[in-house]
């Protein structure tokens, strides 16, 4: 059972071929998990599918877009970006099961590229975001709600709520790395609830109290919301502060500022794991 | 493998504080102490999970700190939990830590079939770890840590929680490994586990080495042999005490639940004979003698002072337990 060891690489481009087998070493675990256990993908994808149907027909007769307009046209985009962030949870779960696991550990201790598993954990993460989203896009389709946009915005929007996904993959990874148990699990999943309303997906901020309409307004997730709104030209709430005025600059720079922040955290948080 | 002065401090709490260590190429070393002791912070350290605040320490010639890629490319670790993919399957599992180790896709599926083979995984390669038993999952977890047949292997309690059956797998397949030339730096609580699989063990305790050796030279740095006797009747344990005394081995030590007294003999060819002659004649019933080496369990007590609070307590004032005649 001899093996022969292979070549370290030496390089800066042997590195970054090594980083790249990794990361899709890993990136394929993933995707094999969503083919091994399609239920649990399945319960994941029909999670959002049940809210949207849930507030566009339980709740939806007795809600009112200011300035008019059809409200289920105006739910489906705020459940796109909610969907991004019930994605998180999942982030949080799958890296602290491998944390508590030793998984990491055993990772950590091979000549492996240290970048691989996280960013095979962001491509698995990102993959699935873009089927949960095509899940929704159908059932939105279905439900009468259209992009009314041109191709082009169309597919800025999506851009943009790729992009916000992958900013919250990091704070999800951070998140992951941070977890000692399946408690805090469950915390970061019952608080995507109140962060995730505490937006314009489901009302207006207009409609609650002013200081709570004002932390609404400025909720990352509401620009990402708003601007989506504008690209498909669904009614909004319009708005008239300066973060409502700039929603679609600010969706990118709010996603951005928040890999800044998360990234470097979840990086250093892996290479200083204590266990 | 090398560690000189190795510390660790978690804010105000010591877990290492100036360990040293030294396994020659193709030994084992058992690595053994209390819980809280620094085993598993010292397997972090060498393994290079964690950096030390100070001190050094080699692995297969290459610093863990300074060199910390090539002492990754040389070492296999099993933890404490089975780190491998539950719901891959066996075979899975070994193929992506073999392209992880930057095998070429053929060579680590090939690898994964001899390795599933040793470890007598074959038939249940392909199921989904989740449906291993606790056994199989440790042999699994073996086999990813030896996907390159590494020189040095690090186990942090590799048996702990499981069946005698099991374990006695896992031993042999260490065993096999180590008779290929492997180092070995093994952890456990199980001291018949160090007994069965260390060439030389290091006792710690509160983060340093206390004692060091082979198994048989600590196990004599607490005396002799033992001689083990268990009367019929409680109230025979004064008599039979006193008669042994008078054989002039050590001071015999009474354990009353047990109706046990046991003694320390220098010669153990005439001790046995003499213990026995001194009870005929105090007229004491044995139900059972024994003689007998002192075991791991002896020594490690002894070693890590747990031995030294119930000696205060057994004293003759006190006599809650045992009787010090």
């Amino acid at each position: 059972m001899s093996i022969l060891l292979p070549e370290l690489p030496a390089g800066p481009l042997s590195r970054l071929r090594w980083a790249l087998a990794d990361g899709w070493t890993v990136t394929l675990r993933g995707l094999l998990h969503l083919r091994r256990e399609p239920g649990t993908v399945i319960s994941g994808l029909l999670f959002p599918v049940m809210m949207v149907l849930m507030f566009g027909y339980f709740f939806g007769g007795a809600m009112q877009v200011p300035g008019g307009g059809d409200y289920r046209e105006f739910l489906i985009p705020g459940m796109f970006v909610m969907t991004m962030v019930f994605g998180m949870g999942e982030s949080v779960a799958a890296v602290a099961a491998d944390k508590n696991r030793g998984v990491t550990s055993r990772f950590r201790t091979m000549p492996m590229a240290p970048s691989a598993v996280l960013v095979g954990r962001c491509v698995t993460d990102m993959l699935h975001s873009v089927l949960g989203l095509a899940v929704l896009f159908g059932v939105g389709l279905l439900m009468g709600w259209e992009a009314h946009g041109t191709t082009a915005a169309t597919l800025s929007a999506v851009g943009l709520l790729l992009l916000l996904r992958f900013a919250l993959t990091w704070v999800g990874i951070y998140l992951g790395l941070l977890m000692k148990g399946p408690e805090g699990i469950t915390m970061v999943q019952t608080l995507e609830f109140p962060v995730g309303f505490l937006t314009s997906a489901f009302v207006a901020p207009a409609t609650m109290p002013g200081w709570l309409g004002a932390l609404a307004e400025w909720n990352p997730l509401s620009s990402t919301v708003a601007a989506t709104r504008e690209l498909f030209q669904n009614p909004g709430w319009g708005g008239d502060s300066w973060i409502a005025q700039h929603a679609t600059v600010m969706a990118v720079l709010w996603p951005l500022a928040l890999i800044a922040v998360f990234f470097p955290l979840a990086v250093n948080r892996y290479r200083h794991l204590t266990r | 493998m090398v560690a000189e002065g190795l510390r660790k401090s978690y804010g105000t709490a010591k877990v290492l504080d100036g360990l040293d260590l030294v396994v020659p190429q193709g030994t084992v070393c058992g690595l053994l102490g209390p819980n809280g002791a620094g085993k598993t912070t010292t397997v972090g350290i060498l393994s290079t999970l964690l950096a030390p605040d100070t001190g050094r320490a080699e692995v297969a010639g290459f610093d863990v700190v300074r060199q910390s890629a090539q002492v990754r490319h040389r070492i296999g670790l099993v933890g404490q939990h089975a780190a491998v993919d539950e719901v891959l399957s066996g075979r899975e599992n070994l193929v992506m830590f073999g392209r992880l180790h930057h095998l070429r896709p053929a060579a680590a599926r090939r690898r994964a079939d001899e390795l599933l083979e040793h470890f007598r995984l074959a038939d249940t390669g392909g199921k989904p770890v989740k449906a291993y038993s606790g056994g199989m999952r440790r042999r699994l977890d073996l086999a990813a840590s030896m996907v390159l047949a590494p020189p040095v292997l690090f186990l942090d309690e590799p048996t702990t929680g499981l069946d005698p059956r099991s374990r006695n797998e896992v031993w042999a397949a260490v065993r096999d490994l180590v008779g290929g030339g492997t180092t070995v730096l093994l952890t456990t609580q199980y001291l018949e586990e160090a007994d069965q699989l260390a060439d030389s063990i290091s006792v710690i305790d509160t983060g340093k080495v206390v004692a060091e050796g082979t198994p048989e030279q600590l196990k004599s740095r607490i005396g002799g042999d033992r001689i083990d006797i268990v009367v019929r009747h409680a109230d025979e344990l004064a008599r039979a005490a006193a008669a042994v005394a008078r054989t002039g081995a050590s001071e015999p030590v009474v354990d009353a639940d047990t109706r046990q007294v046991g003694v320390q003999v220098r010669d153990r060819a005439t001790a046995l004979a003499d213990v026995v002659r001194a009870l005929d004649l105090a007229g004491v019933t044995a139900e059972d003698i024994s003689l007998r080496r002192p075991t791991l369990d002896e020594v490690f007590l002894h070693l890590t002072g747990t031995d030294r609070a119930t000696a205060q307590q057994d004293g003759p004032n006190t006599k809650p337990k045992g009787v010090l005649v």
